[in-house]
């Protein structure tokens, strides 16, 4: 079972600081990391992997620091990275990402599945999953915490809903994104850390990936973004401390003085 | 400080940071109050290629030396001692079959425990046979192709946990020290059971019961080295891993410090942090500074390892003795610096004092440490005249 995990590298923090000028989120500074919900997709994948057998490919696409995010992946187990890095992508929004991972899956070529984080946590918005499997014309599931089964060309998956979770059955190759009950990322290996230190990793570059340089970056963006703004804080809220029991009691009391139960 | 480490020891530092970090400081309290063993970070630390640090790569192992894995059990130990004590027994049992077992042992045991697919345990100490290893009283009897054994070994860290479990046991009563021999048994031999797990001070997590021998029939083949090596191989085990409990003694002392050190700076009294009075100031600086001279101790004693000495003997009982003499105080001062806080379960450095207790005690007590380095001395002394 041939799988690949899309990976971003994100700021390490909750807190980004944003350009005001370019609407931008700024990143210097700031250390990187894997995206955390990504580290589930990494998990799932090698666990598939172990009983299946097959291979994992991380694929990102970023500037060339992006290298060390799919360093650390190989540290986790994974046996083979692509880097896509190219001034050309520059400035995507998450259209022209997906046009540009759809571009670098088609060129790793045979694959049964393509697992990802269900959102990034800088840009929130969990667009690039389905962009991709949309343009790579496959199936597409979001939110899964559980893979029951796979077999021969199909699996079946428990897809994570607000109220309980749907059983799907999809054909294969498809694209999920997974939630962080799915699983719990293992620790690098010492081996695995050991190779990562010696990786060179090659970038690919748009041309490479035979990518519409219209389609890539800026230009293939069609996103703009007019403003971004902290929420106005909603206010009014009470911290309530002691026993459980104590905050249950006070939360029913004043529940019962506004009339609400 | 710069304890000039390789990259590849920093490496394995940070990977047993990230275990300690991620994976043991979330549950240790819950494995204390409960005596729950370790099972998943174990497995944890098999994943990340922990378990085979020391076991040559030819037999599955990661081939490094003793101030590697030393590196990764003060990490460990930094977070709980309980696992630290599950990982290091791990080893303690495997030096017999490492360093006297046959090619055909090392191949049918070793890939297995580098794997961490199979746990160890070391069984040396009964009722009657603590520091004066001589008083053992377990026999094992040649009889036809099988050893015999019976007996009953006591307060054996992994027992019941372990799959594999390396013994001494008496072959020869009238040759005194040469009339004992180590053995291989594994769990579900007939005739080796278990006794209660015990309910101790600390280490709560790690598993310490009885090991039960009663017409145990094991293989000739189960015989590590000759007949009537047990006794060396028990000392040169003990001497391997000697210094080792140091290196558990300058984890549990630094992870006392780095919690007390976080506590006291937001710890206000009299308008001020605590951190900001010159008595909790000189306390921290002692604290660290003898913590520092054990480290320097213990590495020291293991670089001589790794650099083939013959006989270190000396330089780790100082470790060993230095080191958890020094986690007991530093423990105990963490404690007074959080005061009231210290003593509670809602932080970690009361159960890091339970803990710290036994490192003076196993392997070998503090006063026979003493002994051991005292003997050397005055036969330096001697040879010198």
């Amino acid at each position: 079972m041939n799988i690949i995990v899309l990976v971003k590298q994100v700021p390490d923090t909750s807190e980004v600081k944003i350009n005001r000028e370019t609407n931008t989120l700024i990143r210097d500074g700031v250390p990187s990391i894997i995206n955390p919900f990504d580290m589930f997709a990494i998990e799932e994948a090698l666990r598939l992997r172990e009983k299946h057998g097959g291979k994992v490919t991380a694929l990102t696409m970023g500037p060339p620091q992006a290298a060390e995010a799919l360093k650390e992946a190989v540290s986790l187990g994974v046996d083979d990275v692509v880097l896509l890095s190219d001034r050309a992508f520059a400035g995507a929004d998450t259209w022209a990402t997906s046009y540009a991972l759809s571009m670098g899956i088609r060129k790793i070529g045979q694959y049964d599945l393509v697992i990802a984080g269900k959102q990034a946590i800088d840009g929130d918005t969990a667009q690039v999953g389905p962009e991709t499997a949309d343009m790579l014309g496959i199936p597409f599931i979001a939110y899964i915490r559980k893979i029951e089964k796979v077999e021969n060309d199909t699996m079946v998956v428990e897809r994570m809903m607000d109220e309980g979770y749907d059983v799907v059955e999809t054909s294969l190759p498809c694209l999920i994104t997974v939630v962080k009950e799915i699983n719990q990322p293992r620790v690098p290996s010492l081996k695995g850390k050991m190779k990562a230190k010696s990786l060179k990793v090659t970038a690919w570059s748009a041309k490479d990936v035979n990518a519409d340089e219209n389609k890539l970056g800026l230009k293939g963006s069609p996103t703009q973004v007019v403003r971004i703004f902290p929420p106005a804080p909603r206010g009014g809220r009470e911290m309530l401390s002691g026993s459980v029991a104590d905050q249950v009691a006070a939360v029913a009391k004043k529940l019962k003085e506004q009339s609400l139960i | 400080m710069d304890y000039l480490l390789t990259e590849e020891q920093l490496m394995i530092r940070d990977l047993a940071r990230q275990i300690a970090v991620e994976k043991i400081v979330p549950v240790r309290a819950e494995l204390d109050e409960h005596n729950k063993f370790p099972t998943d970070i174990m497995k944890a630390m098999a994943q990340a290629d922990l378990m085979g640090l020391y076991i040559p790569e030819e037999y599955g192992g990661m081939g490094r030396g003793t101030l590697d894995f030393y590196i990764a059990i003060e990490e460990i130990s930094k977070a709980c001692l309980g696992v630290s004590t599950t990982y290091a027994a791990n080893a303690l049992g495997t030096y017999p079959i490492l360093l006297f077992g046959s090619d055909e042992q090392k191949k049918k045991y070793l890939p297995d425990i580098a794997a961490g697919k199979k746990l160890v345990a070391f069984g040396l100490t009964e009722a009657n046979a603590g520091s004066d290893a001589s008083g053992i009283q377990t026999t094992a009897k040649l009889e036809g192709n099988e050893y015999v054994v019976n007996g009953t070994k006591q307060w054996i860290t992994n027992g019941g946990e372990a799959d594999i479990y390396t013994i001494i046991a008496i072959t020869d009563k009238s040759r005194g020290p040469r009339g004992a021999s180590a053995f291989v048994v594994e769990k579900g031999t007939p005739g080796f059971t278990f006794g209660k797990k015990e309910n101790k001070m600390g280490i709560r997590s790690s598993s310490t019961t009885e090991l039960i021998f009663n017409n145990c029939r094991i293989p000739k083949e189960n015989l590590i080295a000759k007949q009537g090596m047990g006794f060396i191989v028990a000392m040169k085990t003990l001497d391997s891993s000697r210094a080792g409990v140091g290196s558990q003694g300058v984890g549990v002392a630094q992870g006392a410090i780095d919690e007390c050190i976080k506590f006291a700076k937001g710890r206000v009294q009299f308008g001020q942090p605590v951190t900001s009075f010159q008595a909790v100031q000189h306390m921290l600086a002692d604290m660290q500074t003898m913590t520092e001279a054990a480290r320097s101790l213990v590495y020291n004693a293991a670089r001589m390892i790794d650099s083939g000495a013959k006989d270190f003997s000396r330089a780790s009982a100082m470790a060993k003795l230095f080191a958890t003499d020094t986690a007991m105080k530093v423990t105990t001062d963490a404690v007074q610096v959080m005061g009231g806080s210290g003593y509670m379960k809602e932080y970690p450095v009361e159960k890091m004092m339970r803990d710290a207790k036994i490192l003076q005690i196993y392997e070998g007590t503090n006063q026979i440490q003493r002994t051991v380095i005292g003997l050397d001395m005055v036969k330096e002394a001697t040879r010198q005249k």
